[in-house]
């Protein structure tokens, strides 16, 4: 595969050809319904149609009301003026802002990367040859917890963690462990490993599906520790899965709003999360126009999340044996 | 220089997307001169403020079509239920509000009229409703409760009820601590002895003064607005804020003696669900003292709908006055304090029938209207003729109108009031967090520069 | 390799079990030890299984518990039963009828964003569009902004202007264009991965392209839409803000704003009417997952397989 492949070329390991990398790009996009290209723009419009005016729009006007002081209520809300950058310099000088950001990393790496990916992969690794009803309960109640409304989920989690009658405290004989002040980002970090696993889980089952059984065998026969095979056959394989899957749950933990509903970014603002940090600013004090630009700084960010991962795993593939 | 305005940009996008998506909208304009108009409160049938709710579907608006009927007048009167977060109700009507649309009346928070007055969705009454001195509910309001529906001197609405803060207290703990069960500190310090009394007993937390972001604006109206108010001082006065003043660091100070003295709960400052689980606890005679406004013997510890229900509220609760730190010591030399808020219905600027509004919402206010709307729950209203009618079977409440009310004092409705209440909230974690009280009011005093823009608006 | 390949030698091969046939010249210590190594894997596997399912299941408790109690408090403890507050919940104005346009809502996104999702994801998988792969990128990124609270004011004002205040359909587009990037990523990703054989055989028996897709293309990633068709329902389900900010009568207001109803003038909760109606309201997305798990094989299958 040329280094300069786009990059989707990672997203698609399983085209027409089994090895990695051996089929040439034009039967990977082979059009073998006979679309064409204007049928196949037909085929995009209605989706397009629909991105353009209620996500593309609204998000350029947000990235708009950036450059503003635009309030909701107050004078900046009658007349509102034009402040250039200064709310993303304001931002960037802004302690809460980069304390913000250092906690939202945290919970990124935590929860999404090592928590829901590792044991998404680890559930998926370990039931891959199981059928029966143990995996199909495990698998149901790890995806309940990702389908359950995230208000009823909050309830949920608060009576598990409360400091006097908690079922977490009374399980583990920790009576008064205020769990939520005294561990707060362990606690929303393992309360987003519970809420989001599924869909890696969902997500490296298939892949793993994928992975031909002979080739784990031979290496299996050749010695393999369990860990070599993970590394040198299962690995190589999946690598456009772990893709997707980083760079999905890695958006949208990023993007999670509900640690609120546990912590409402709290004790102080040790989980004040990024969603959170501009949920408190637009809606609590009204500062659209500065909540805006964080949003704006927060796509930058994410925009640079995605960039690392591409480039990352192009170059684990270029290593990797072929 | 000034922006494109939202309908510049509205107009591109819609120009630009050429969708077929054009439901109908509805005018406010009926069909054969039928008038509409729209209430809005943050109040739901079966749920937040249902009483609210009910009263306007099932009393006000037959009544009112009724009355316009008899007058040759067609309306048609819709009530918009919401059941949210303030906050959330707030921003959505101000969304409202700044797309030119909304409600015709709407209900606010009293604290929330500066913001709403200076980005122009609502006007003063003198200019919607040029004839408004000459309804006769005025008489029966009285002047301070008036200003809660004044800005910068102008009248723009309204108030509807209001409330009046005491400290509540446990009688049966008391008794068990040998403290004397028609309890009426008259300093901070007598209120530090009852905790230390409070203090023997078993599993009780002495006193609950609420604290930090977490119990949000009931930390500033039930906790440090009150004492400030005892040390003679207020957050604001002639258009300046209280810094880092004397009486700021005195407030302040009794929070240190109470968390750092052992006779508080400071965790379940912090916690979320701390405001919930205060009122379980003094339910469950966990917590001997607890500052609040009536509303916690009206819905928590009320036997019959309450949150925390107690069964033997009327024997088992006490309240009393909030004392100022030293008699004499409180605003205008007053041995007691308090603080009230309340709502206040106000007009729509952008309504298309000020007049018929005007005319409901004086109809809304009516003595006999009023006494509807709490028939079945007391409430102290705005209006003295029917608080005198309504409080006379609850004492609870009859002690607030007669002996609260005329001390208390309201907070500004300045649009900055929002943000310096997060600060002064920061401020007391600070200081149950362990800060001194000095350290927690000068960065105090550094946010609130920044806030109000500099320190020429800050007095300390 | 071919598909076929792959779907012969996934018959008759299990990993960790099959295999060769043991050498018959292993020694009976051998033999032991492998026998206690399958024993400590074995007791392995099932601590992983019970702490996993410990985990999962242990905050689920309260929901369990609260609804059926007279007085239920934010922790599980054991109710003190009573059927009361089902009683006091029908008898909200709102309370039943929410769950109903949340189905609506939920359904009216899931259709949307399933059939646009598809197609465009079989287009771009097929046909190289230009700009196809910063395009996808970029509205995955954009899809982050719009989803949060600063974006209110654009999107309040966007329907304003459309006549789209108190629609249901309003809420239901809304909703759709901030669902679709993810679902056309995951989606086209799923295409990608299957085999063009069969679209080229129907291709040579005249079949249009729309007809390919129905019949060809949609059976091989029937899980795969299932599984987006579960996400983006469950992502409506719970979404508070956009029908909160757009919709106005309670009479159409779905479940999770109807939730928010439940607290006091002073914000405490309700916790007899909230815990029951969180478990009517969980219902319905659980009875959905079951369903569609049953029926399609709920998860994530790249190729051909069996």
């Amino acid at each position: 595969m040329p280094t300069t492949s786009p990059p989707d070329a990672g997203l698609a390991p399983r085209g027409a050809g089994g090895q990695a990398g051996a089929a040439p790009r034009p039967a990977r996009d082979r059009d073998a319904a006979g679309l064409g290209r204007p049928r196949a723009a037909a085929f995009v419009t209605p989706a397009l149609l629909l991105i353009a005016a209620f996500l593309v729009f609204p998000a350029l006007w947000t990235i708009y009301l950036g450059l503003t002081d635009y309030r909701l209520t107050g004078l900046a809300a009658a007349d509102p003026q034009m402040v250039g950058l200064d709310n993303f310099t304001d931002a960037l000088k802004d302690d809460s802002f980069s304390h913000s950001l250092g906690l939202t990393l945290q919970f990124v790496v935590g929860s999404a990367v090592i928590g829901q990916a590792g044991l998404g992969f680890l559930i998926a690794w370990v039931m891959r040859n199981r059928r029966g009803a143990l995996r199909r309960l495990v698998e149901a109640l790890v995806l309940t917890a990702w389908i359950l409304p995230s208000s009823v989920i909050a309830f949920l989690w608060i009576a598990l963690l409360d400091r006097d009658d908690g079922t977490l405290n009374a399980a583990l004989h920790t009576p008064g462990t205020a769990w939520l002040l005294e561990h707060p980002m362990l606690s929303i970090i393992v309360f987003n490993i519970w809420r989001g696993t599924a869909f890696s889980m969902m997500l490296y089952a298939a892949a793993l599906g994928n992975v031909p059984p002979s080739h784990l065998e031979t290496a299996r026969l050749a010695g393999a520790s369990g860990w070599q095979q993970l590394r040198d056959v299962v690995f190589p394989r999946i690598r456009g899965h772990i893709l997707t899957n980083l760079l999905l749950i890695s958006l949208w933990t990023f993007n999670d709003f509900t640690p609120f509903l546990l912590t409402s970014g709290g004790p102080e603002d040790k989980t004040e999360v990024m969603p959170v940090f501009i949920y408190k600013l637009a809606l609590s004090n009204g500062e659209l126009g500065f909540g805006a630009a964080i949003s704006v700084l927060m796509l930058l960010i994410n925009l640079v999340i995605a960039v690392v991962y591409m480039t990352l795993l192009r170059r684990r593939k270029e290593d990797a044996p072929a | 220089m000034g922006v494109l305005t939202r309908r510049a940009w509205a107009v591109t996008g819609v120009l630009a997307l050429s969708f077929g998506v054009a439901a109908c909208g509805s005018d406010s304009e009926g069909s054969g001169g039928t008038i509409e108009l729209k209430i809005a409160a943050n109040a739901i049938s079966g749920g937040k403020n249902a009483e609210e709710a009910d009263w306007i579907e099932n009393w006000v608006i037959p009544h009112f079509e009724e009355a316009e009927a008899d007058r040759g007048v067609d309306v048609k009167v819709t009530f918009e239920p919401s059941g949210v977060d303030d906050e959330q109700f707030k921003s959505r009507l101000a969304l409202d509000l700044q797309s030119g649309s909304g409600p015709d009346i709407m209900s606010l928070d009293g604290i929330w009229l500066g913001e709403f007055a200076e980005a122009g969705y609502i006007k003063p009454l003198s200019e919607t409703s040029p004839d408004f001195e000459s309804w006769d509910g005025w008489d029966q309001i009285p002047e301070a409760v008036q200003q809660l529906a004044a800005f910068d001197g102008d009248l723009y609405g309204i108030p509807w009820g209001t409330d009046g803060r005491v400290l509540f207290y446990n009688k049966n703990l008391f008794e068990q601590a040998g403290l004397p069960t028609d309890w009426q500190p008259t300093s901070w310090q007598d209120i530090l002895d009852a905790g230390e009394a409070l203090g023997s007993l078993d599993g009780v937390t002495p006193i609950q003064l609420n604290a930090g972001t977490a119990m949000g604006e009931a930390t500033t109206m039930q906790g440090i607005l009150p004492l400030l108010a005892g040390t003679g001082e207020e957050i604001s006065s002639d258009g300046s804020w209280t810094g880092a003043s004397d009486g700021m660091e005195q407030a302040l100070g009794l929070y240190e003696d109470i968390y750092g003295g052992g006779l508080g709960d400071p965790q379940l400052q912090q916690e979320t669900q701390g405001r919930d689980k205060s009122f379980q606890e003094f339910a469950e005679n966990k917590i001997g003292i607890l500052a609040e406004g009536d509303y916690f013997w009206r819905s928590v510890v009320n036997p019959d709908n309450g949150v925390a229900p107690m069964e033997d509220r009327d024997e088992a609760v006490g309240y009393a006055l909030i004392p100022a730190a030293q008699p004499g010591q409180g605003v205008n030399g007053q041995d007691f304090v308090s603080m009230s808020g309340g709502s206040v219905r106000t007009l729509n600027a952008a309504s298309d029938h000020l007049d018929l509004a005007w005319d409901l919402l004086t109809f809304m206010n009516s003595a006999e209207a009023v006494t509807a709307s709490v028939a079945d729950t007391p409430k102290i209203t705005a209006r003295t003729d029917v608080n005198e009618q309504v409080l006379a079977d609850d004492p609870m409440l009859t002690f607030i109108n007669e002996q609260v009310l005329p001390i208390t004092i309201f907070r500004p409705a300045d649009s900055l009031y929002p943000q310096v209440s997060t600060l002064l909230q920061e401020a007391t974690a600070a200081v149950v967090d362990g800060d001194s009280p000095s350290q927690a009011a000068e960065d105090y005093q550094d946010g609130l520069e920044e806030v109000v823009g500099g320190a020429d608006h800050v007095t300390s | 390799m071919s598909t076929e390949a792959t779907t012969d030698l996934e018959k008759h091969s299990s990993p960790g079990r099959g295999g060769p046939p043991p050498d018959p010249s292993a020694t009976g210590h051998l033999a032991g030890l492998a026998g206690a190594r399958q024993a400590v894997r074995r007791i392995g596997f099932y601590v992983f299984c019970c702490l996993l399912l410990a985990f999962f299941a242990l905050p689920l408790l309260w929901l369990a518990c609260a609804p059926f109690d007279r007085t239920p408090t934010i922790t599980a403890s054991l109710p003190d039963f009573t059927l009361q507050n089902f009683d006091t919940l029908f008898d909200n104005p709102y309370a039943m009828r929410s769950l109903g346009n949340s189905l609506l809502l939920a359904a009216g996104t899931g259709v949307l964003v399933v059939v646009f999702a598809a197609l465009a994801a079989y287009a771009l998988s097929r046909v190289r569009l230009p700009g196809r792969d910063a395009l996808l990128y970029t509205l995955l990124l954009l899809s982050s902004i719009v989803t949060g609270t600063a974006a209110m004011v654009p999107l309040f004002n966007l329907a304003f202007e459309l006549h789209l205040i108190d629609s249901q359909l309003g809420v239901i587009l809304v909703l759709t264009g901030g669902l679709l990037p993810s679902a056309i990523f995951i989606l086209k990703d799923f295409m990608d991965g299957t085999p063009r054989s069969y679209e080229e055989s129907a291709q040579v028996f005249g079949a249009s392209p729309l007809q390919i897709v129905r019949h060809v293309v949609v059976p091989l990633v029937r899980p795969g839409l299932a599984t987006i068709a579960v996400w983006s329902v469950a992502q409506v389900w719970g979404n508070f803000l956009i029908p909160f900010l757009l919709l106005r009568s309670p009479e159409k207001s779905p479940a999770a704003v109807v939730m928010y109803t439940f607290y006091t003038e002073g914000g405490q909760p309700d916790l007899a009417l909230i815990s029951t109606f969180s478990l009517l309201y969980s219902l319905p997305v659980v009875l959905m997952f079951l369903l569609v798990s049953s029926r399609y094989g709920f998860r994530f299958h790249g190729g051909i397989k069996r």
